[in-house]
Parts: structure tokens; C-alpha cells; sequence
């Protein structure tokens, strides 16, 4: 859907510029990670905290770049509900995610790396 | 009257459960700022836009505001800019701009019919005059911007302006003077251009 497609990609940049400042901020009296798994803590802790008072539940990786993040009762998403039932509520709810989903991208490039950052919500509370 | 009001605004503001980072709301506003100016390119949109914006916001955070503080119909607009600064803004973003009372409009002739003392307010306004704005916190304004007109935080006019229409308040609210262009203050004007009739939803018939 072309209209839907227009704001989840305003929604990510919105999100990309917020991340990157926010983590320039966060990060200014700090040395620079050295491994990326360091990095991808920071923002499943002080990036998470900061935006949405929680650390992040369960983290994963297949050693080989990718990192699953996994959060059980995400803020932005956690009160979502709608008339046309759970099916719907999950799918409208992924453009929730859209800026949450660029904030950890603009983050992770301001810390210098390039990344694909892909939500997806398998279940609303 | 008006220390009362600032007890209130200031207990609201301590019970909220919940409050977003400062910086973040800062830079997501930004963020926002900057992604409208590259959707419509000319200023006096974005302006409009961020009013729009400000407008649907105001609509359902006054329902918040009344549910939350439990104040009343205002007697007069000129009690209208007291609760706006010292319980409002107060309550949601933890700072009371400063009101002055714009001069009371001169007295129109008796109108039959016309509605208690309220009407006399009609024409009246008020000046909010924000010390600090804690939307402009990293904010610099490169100079076509400044050239172009851009009121950066002109989604406080719109939620004004939306949250008095649910209280049957019509009113303009603009930013006069702002910091981020060089002005001495930051300043919004709010004038009461009308009370609402209000309006009988409409019916199953």
C-alpha cells in the first residue's frame, strides 16, 4: 500500500534523526565500543530505558550479524487495540513500530554502523 | 484564585505516572519539524501543518486536562489564561509561562437575548509569555528558515486553540515574538473570538 509505505518511511527518518542525536548525546563523555555486541547492548539497555523505561527481555544472535531483540510488552504497541479484532490490531500496529524501528537504526549508524532494522510484533497483550 | 490554580497545576504535574524524556520529546518534535519542511517546502504550510497537528492533539488532551483536574466552566477569559498557564502548561509540560491580560474590549451595545456576563469577554485576550520552551531545547533555526516564517513551536497555538473548541471557546492563538528568531521573548497571543453554541449531536432519526 503506497500511502501506508509514505509514513512508515517518514516515521523511520523521524526516527533515524532522533536515534542518532539522542545516542550522540548519551554517548559524548564515552570511549567507542569495540565490539558490536557492545553496541547492540547499549541500545538494548540505554536506549531502551531511555525512550521506553524498560531494558529490553531477550536477546539473540546467530553469531553472524544478525541480533533478535525482543521485547514482551512493548510501550508504543502495548495498548493498542481495535474494533476489527486481534489480526488487525497486529498489522496496524506494525507502523507503531516504524519509528521505534528507526530510532535503533539512526542509533547504531551514529555509532557507525550500517544496519537493517526490521520490526515485527507476533502478539499484542 | 491563582495560587490555588498553581497548587493544582503542580500536584498534576507530580501524579503523572508517566512521563517521556525531555530530550527525546525534544528531538522527536525536531525531527518531526524537519521532516515537514522537506514534505511541503514552503514555510507558511509547515506553519499550518504543525497548527493542524497542535489542533488534534488539543481536541482529546483537554479531556485528559478535565478528567485529571476536575476544574470547572471559567467565569471569564480573563480566568481562561490563568488556568491555561498555571494549571495547563503547568501540568503537561512542568513550566507557567507568564499571562498578561490584554485590555477588556470596549462595551458593545446590549444586545437582546444575549447571554450573561460571559459575552462581555468576547474580544478579550491573553499573552503567554514562555521563559522557557522545553520544545526548542537543541533547536537553532538556519537562517531561510528564519526567513521563511516559521513559528518552530507553533503546535502549542494549535493545541490552545483545539482544547478551547471542546470547551466552546473559539479563539486564534499565534506566536507573536520567539526566541529561536531572535526575539527578546516568546510570546503567544490568545483572543477569544466567539463562544460556542453547543451543538446537539446528531440522532438516530
Amino acid at each position: 500500500d503506497e500511502a501506508e509505505e509514505a509514513v512508515r518511511s517518514r516515521l523511520e527518518a523521524i526516527g533515524l534523526h532522533v536515534g542518532a542525536n539522542f545516542t550522540e548525546r548519551l554517548c559524548r563523555d564515552r570511549p567507542l565500543f569495540g565490539e558490536t555486541l557492545d553496541a547492540i547492548k547499549f541500545i538494548c539497555k540505554d536506549i531502551w530505558a531511555a525512550c521506553w523505561d524498560k531494558q529490553v527481555d531477550n536477546l539473540r544472535t546467530n553469531h553472524r550479524g544478525v541480533y533478535v531483540l525482543q521485547d514482551n510488552s512493548f510501550k508504543p504497541v502495548s495498548r493498542i487495540s481495535s474494533w476489527e479484532g486481534r489480526a488487525e490490531a497486529i498489522r496496524r500496529a506494525k507502523l507503531y513500530a516504524a519509528m521505534p524501528a528507526g530510532i535503533i537504526r539512526g542509533a547504531l549508524s551514529r555509532l557507525g554502523f550500517q544496519t537493517t532494522v526490521s520490526p515485527e510484533i507476533t502478539s499484542l497483550p | 484564585m491563582s495560587k490555588q490554580y498553581k497548587g493544582i497545576g503542580e500536584d498534576l504535574w507530580k501524579g503523572r505516572p508517566e512521563k517521556v524524556n525531555a530530550e527525546l520529546f525534544a528531538l522527536t518534535y525536531g525531527a518531526l519539524v524537519v521532516q515537514l519542511i522537506q514534505d511541503y517546502e514552503d514555510y507558511s504550510e509547515v506553519n499550518k501543518q504543525i497548527d493542524k497537528m497542535g489542533y488534534n492533539i488539543g481536541t482529546r488532551l483537554i479531556e485528559d486536562f478535565l478528567a485529571k483536574s476536575g476544574i470547572g466552566r471559567c467565569a471569564d477569559f480573563r480566568e481562561v489564561g490563568e488556568v491555561v498557564s498555571k494549571v495547563g502548561f503547568k501540568s503537561f509540560l512542568n513550566i507557567t509561562p507568564t499571562v498578561t491580560h490584554g485590555a477588556p474590549p470596549p462595551p458593545s451595545s446590549p444586545r437582546p437575548g444575549s447571554t450573561g456576563p460571559s459575552q462581555a469577554s468576547v474580544g478579550s485576550s491573553f499573552t503567554l509569555t514562555l521563559d522557557e520552551n522545553p520544545l526548542a531545547e537543541f533547536v537553532e533555526l538556519p537562517e531561510e528558515v528564519l526567513e521563511g516564517g516559521l513559528w518552530f513551536s507553533n503546535v502549542y497555538c494549535g493545541v490552545i486553540r483545539g482544547a478551547l473548541e471542546m470547551v466552546q471557546m473559539q479563539v486564534e492563538a499565534n506566536f507573536i515574538s520567539d526566541v529561536l528568531r531572535g526575539d527578546e521573548t516568546t510570546e503567544i497571543r490568545v483572543k477569544l473570538i466567539k463562544y460556542l453554541e453547543e451543538e446537539v449531536p446528531v440522532g438516530d432519526d
